[in-house]
């Protein structure tokens, strides 16, 4: 990755232009060919560094239902209750964490009324309780990242 | 703003993000049956909306260098947490921060700060920096790392009109 892939990341983590040739008026805005900005997303997704160029979704205004959850996981069944809980195409992702509550999953479903169910799903077959904290209040999402 | 059957497509033709062509729209038109023109209408109506929060490159943060990261977490009384959240939600260091249910009596905690850094060292010292600015060492609080990663897959919708 060199300073014109730092910049390309830094400048189109929002705002790529709607337009007809949206390449074409990003790489401009960037001094670049069309071409040129293409090859290097191309790149930057091929090594991994960016998963996607699209939308980021707001989950509760598509109608759509978004929660953050924790379990407490024994050590010896931490594995085991990962594949579980990755196995729901619902969980977005998932995270172990240094803490009594030691694996912090997101769901995210198209209805609202699915949390429940997956949430209910995930305790059945694993045994375990699930702590459910839907946010109640945002203050900030910005989930940018200088390169 | 109400999502058609024909937006909820466009959204599942979304899920996997634009081709990496000269005019993605028009494949993407192609793929669910609207014109370019309609395509870019619809995206640009659900961008205004606030249901596209954004849209661009979306990174793998852990892929571009911020290897550490932790969920920062503080017990604040209920009548201060909306201002306490506005401010770490403005701060440089925070990239997430929302108001949670606590859930007693394993989780007594209310607001939730992700901070990403390089290393676990850098992710420390902006936790730190963050608590002495606005004040927050005498509440109780929590500094969750995450150790592994087992899947950032990103929410997806759009199937069930995929499915139809």
């Amino acid at each position: 990755m060199d300073d014109i892939d730092r910049r390309i990341i830094n400048a189109l983590q929002g705002g790529f232009p709607i337009v007809e040739r949206p390449f074409a008026a990003a790489a401009e805005a960037l001094g670049l060919a069309e071409a040129e900005l293409l090859a290097r997303i191309k790149a930057l997704r091929e090594a991994g560094t960016i998963s996607r160029f699209g939308p980021m979704w707001h989950a509760e205004k598509m109608g759509g239902g978004l929660t953050l959850t924790a379990m407490k996981v024994p050590a010896e069944r931490f594995d085991e209750v990962a594949d579980i809980v990755n196995s729901f195409p619902e969980v977005a992702h998932n995270y172990a964490r240094e803490h009594a509550l030691n694996m912090w999953f997101v769901v995210a479903t198209e209805r609202p009324e699915r949390i429940a169910e997956v949430l209910a799903e995930i305790e059945a077959r694993t045994g375990l309780p699930v702590h459910d904290m839907p946010k109640t209040e945002e203050f900030f999402v910005g989930l940018r990242f200088e390169a | 703003m109400e999502l058609s059957d024909r937006d909820l497509s466009l959204v599942a033709a979304l899920a996997d993000g634009l081709a990496l062509v000269d005019r993605p729209y028009r494949v993407i038109g192609d793929a669910v049956g609207l014109t370019e023109d309609e395509v870019i209408a619809r995206i640009a109506a659900m961008k205004e909306a606030g249901i596209i929060r954004r849209f661009g490159v979306i990174v793998r943060h852990h892929e571009l260098g911020f290897r550490a990261n932790a969920m920062a977490v503080w017990d604040i009384p209920d009548h201060q947490v909306s201002e306490l959240g506005r401010l770490l939600g403005d701060a440089p260091e925070v990239t997430l921060c929302y108001r949670r249910p606590r859930r007693l009596p394993d989780w007594p905690f209310n607001l939730f700060c992700m901070i990403h850094g390089r290393d676990r060292d850098a992710v420390e010292a902006a936790i730190k920096a963050l608590a002495e600015r606005h004040g927050l060492s005498h509440h109780r609080h929590a500094v969750l790392f995450s150790t592994r990663r087992f899947k950032q897959t990103g929410a997806r919708y759009g199937r069930r009109s995929a499915a139809e």
